[in-house]
């Protein structure tokens, strides 16, 4: 019978993966993937402590994760579409205009 | 072994092992389609925890709108592989020039990696006793119509505010990725 300590290691190994991906990965459209991996081992915590408790309010934050998931994942990808537009490149090295 | 447990470790495998081949895949089209894989995993631990409107919904919401989403941007781009040849070149001039400015925050990636790791496992020890989940208050979370009550009378602020935000982000994004006019651009 999986507790829910099982369900907490498993998001925190997802959140640790998304987190690694973030730091690692050269590519602005992987980064968003690995964002959207965090955000769903946060959802994991979320429906497993509202099961522990039970309450249906962790899916009801659930629900509302995913609709900011689709905001951000519609705007990040227009700022990607137009970034590459100017640089030809999915390299965060190559957005450094702003960097001192 | 029962039934539920062995389905806990079958989704979460799943899950896990398809994270990781998403961030370690070179390829943004393979990088999405095995999100897609992790996220199947997720809606089926989902089902475990009681919740199969959260479960449909990561199916419908995620697999089936954010990441076809992803999916089109990825084709429409048609940049399938990083760190091409040019990149890597203008890359070791960066590095060479930036070596020293890059060792500081790398060391700092990796200190706060390893306070996270022993956090982790000095949480972990102290949470060994968590109970199992009642199997009573399986009704109560399951209910998609207690799902909706609750959402429109407790959360109905944030519903409505919900509404307000996919607007903006709409508007957002078509606004951001609208080329310019031909005439007006400086």
């Amino acid at each position: 019978m999986p507790t829910l300590t099982h369900y907490l290691i498993l998001s925190a190994v997802l959140f640790a993966i998304g987190t690694a991906g973030v730091f690692l990965r050269r590519n602005v459209i992987t980064i968003l993937l690995s964002i959207e991996i965090m955000l769903n081992a946060v959802n994991l915590t979320f429906v497993a402590f509202g099961r522990a408790l039970g309450s249906v309010d962790g899916q009801i934050i659930v629900f509302f994760v995913m609709t900011v998931a689709a905001a951000e994942a519609a705007v990040g990808l227009a700022i990607v579409i137009t970034l590459f537009r100017h640089r030809e490149s999915l390299n965060p090295e190559a957005f450094t205009m702003l960097k001192w | 072994m029962g039934s539920e447990a062995l389905l806990f470790w079958v989704f979460g495998l799943v899950t896990v092992v398809a994270s990781l081949l998403v961030i370690a895949q070179r390829n943004p089209v393979y990088s999405v389609l095995l999100l897609i894989a992790s996220f199947a995993g997720l809606s089926g631990l989902y089902v475990l925890l009681d919740a199969p409107f959260t479960a449909v919904t990561q199916i419908v919401v995620y697999a089936g709108a954010i990441l076809v989403l992803f999916l089109f941007v990825v084709m429409l781009l048609n940049a399938p592989h990083e760190d091409t040849e040019e990149d890597i070149a203008r890359l070791k001039t960066i590095n060479a020039a930036t070596a020293r400015l890059r060792s500081g925050p790398l060391l700092f990636g990796a200190l706060l990696a390893i306070v996270f790791v022993v956090e982790l496992l000095w949480a972990l020890r102290r949470i060994t006793s968590a109970g199992r989940f009642d199997p009573d208050a399986a009704d109560a979370v399951s209910s998609v119509s207690a799902i909706g009550r609750v959402l429109f009378t407790e959360y109905q602020f944030a519903f409505e505010v919900t509404s307000v935000l996919i607007i903006v982000a709409m508007v957002g994004a078509v606004v951001l990725a609208r080329r310019e006019p031909a005439g007006k651009k400086s």
